[in-house]
């Protein structure tokens, strides 16, 4: 399996312009995704989780079509070959 | 013409006029006669920017920004070249701790420390909490005594958000210093942040049944001047107060201004009995009264408040914030200020007269003015 993270325009430029970056580990939660996410990149870890571990709430997270909050948060499990997509909300001014 | 953010060379004795706004910084620059500004920006485009600070002690040249968004977070970056170059911090410089199930939502306020100890600054952060560095901001961390208060869990957020935005500090007893915070009121340490003790009394939260409660008061700012660091003023959600004695005690002051609501509130670099305000109608309208912008001074200390209007726009419905009010150290005293539609004003009579500096930024959220080299 892999997980592959797909990044918003606005975070390319913290992963060297590019708008994917597949995570090592195999990671089975999102949770441990981003634990991953956080060792390669931590300027991009910081950007979506706060340090007390919780999504930024003006954030979404999704796994496939399904945004996490809908699921079961970090616990959601990751399976197969799966794109983590992290997209800003439309909130915010 | 879009403008460009390229940073200033920055010269002895030019003026240095730094902006925050809801959508980036704007660094200003003038030379001593602060007739003509260049303006360069904006920094951090679409993130807002509450609080900046320029560092000249032990010789240095530092600019600081808190840049941050809704979506990703806010962060602190420092320039060495007048915003040319900003650092890119790779992880949290601003965090909470684990286990105290609190995350950095916005800094409020950049301050560095005493003189005698050029390494240390302070920072004022939402949730409502002082963090500290000594080794010139490479690391910062929680002041435990605050962040461990007995009263954070009674502390409500204002209309802004829970926030630390005022630091003081005795320049004659490093471990004395005062903070403010809304809600929450005045907080003091004798010990340099082991304990802190609520310094409120006479100050009053028009919002709560008790109006006098030991804690909880909205406090927008509170200024000192280093001569006299023992005498406070204070802004409040609805009242203008003074102590004489380090906030043990607070005197109503609103003697003559048309409202005593407001937020910003800036203390003369060279008199200590002169401070700035600018009066808002109420804490439901929050525009200037009359919709005229006037600035008051007092030059008693509170005795008595003149309104400066000359230059300032009339048929405006303006707001100025906390911290987009400020003076700066030259000789006669420059004030400036900033306002929600925008527009920066800047006075170089000590506020006698005033001109347009810039219309048509951002909402304005912080202004904070530095003489190279002074």
């Amino acid at each position: 399996m892999s997980v592959t993270v797909v990044l918003p325009g606005t975070l390319r430029e913290l992963n060297e312009g590019r708008p994917t970056l597949v995570l090592g580990g195999a990671p089975r939660t999102v949770a441990e995704a981003l634990d991953a996410l956080r060792e390669a990149v931590p300027a991009l870890h910081r950007r979506v989780v706060t340090e007390a571990g919780e999504i930024r709430q003006h954030i979404n997270v999704f796994v496939g079509d399904t945004e996490i909050r809908r699921a079961r948060g970090l616990d959601t499990p990751l399976e197969g070959d799966v794109e983590l997509v992290i997209l800003p909300a439309v909130s915010g001014g | 013409m879009p403008e460009t953010a390229t940073g200033h060379e920055l010269d002895e004795g030019d003026l240095f006029l730094m902006v925050g706004t809801t959508k980036g910084a704007f660094l200003l620059r003038s030379d001593g006669s602060r007739r003509r500004w260049a303006i360069d920006g904006p920094h951090f485009p679409g993130e807002e920017v509450y609080a900046l600070a320029f560092d000249q002690r032990g010789g240095r040249r530092t600019l600081w920004a808190a840049p941050g968004n809704p979506f990703f977070g806010t962060t602190l970056r420092r320039s060495e070249d007048g915003g040319a170059t900003w650092s890119a911090p790779e992880d949290r410089p601003v965090a909470f701790p684990e286990g105290s199930e609190l995350s950095l939502k916005r800094i409020w306020q950049i301050r560095p420390g005493p003189d005698g100890d050029p390494d240390r600054l302070y920072l004022g952060v939402e949730p409502s909490c002082l963090f500290e560095s000594d080794d010139d901001g490479a690391t910062w961390r929680p002041v435990r005594g605050f962040l461990e208060h007995e009263h954070r869990e009674a502390w409500t957020p204002g209309g802004g958000g829970m926030c630390l935005h005022t630091i003081l500090q005795d320049p004659a007893a490093s471990d004395r210093m005062v903070v403010a915070i809304s809600t929450g009121g005045v907080y003091r340490t004798e010990d340099g942040g082991e304990t802190w003790q609520a310094r409120n009394r006479g100050v009053r939260a028009e919002f709560l049944p008790d109006k006098h409660p030991e804690f909880g008061q909205c406090v927008h700012k509170v200024v000192h001047h280093p001569e006299r660091p023992e005498r406070l003023f204070l802004q409040n959600h609805w009242g203008l107060y003074r102590s004489d004695d380090w906030g043990d005690e607070w005197v109503d002051v609103a003697n003559g201004v048309p409202s005593d609501f407001g937020f910003g509130m800036a203390m003369h670099p060279h008199d200590p009995d002169t401070v700035y305000i600018v009066p808002l109608e109420s804490d439901q309208f929050r525009c200037c009264p009359e919709a005229k912008l006037r600035v008051y001074r007092t030059r008693d200390a509170g005795a008595s408040w003149e309104p400066l209007g000359d230059g300032l726009p009339e048929g405006a419905y303006e707001t100025v914030l906390r911290d987009a009010l400020d003076t700066d150290t030259a000789t006669p005293a420059g004030v400036y200020c900033g306002t929600r539609s925008g527009s920066v004003y800047g006075s170089a009579t000590e506020g006698d007269s005033w001109t347009l500096i810039r219309a048509g930024l951002p909402p304005v959220v912080c202004v904070k003015s530095a003489v190279i080299g002074a």
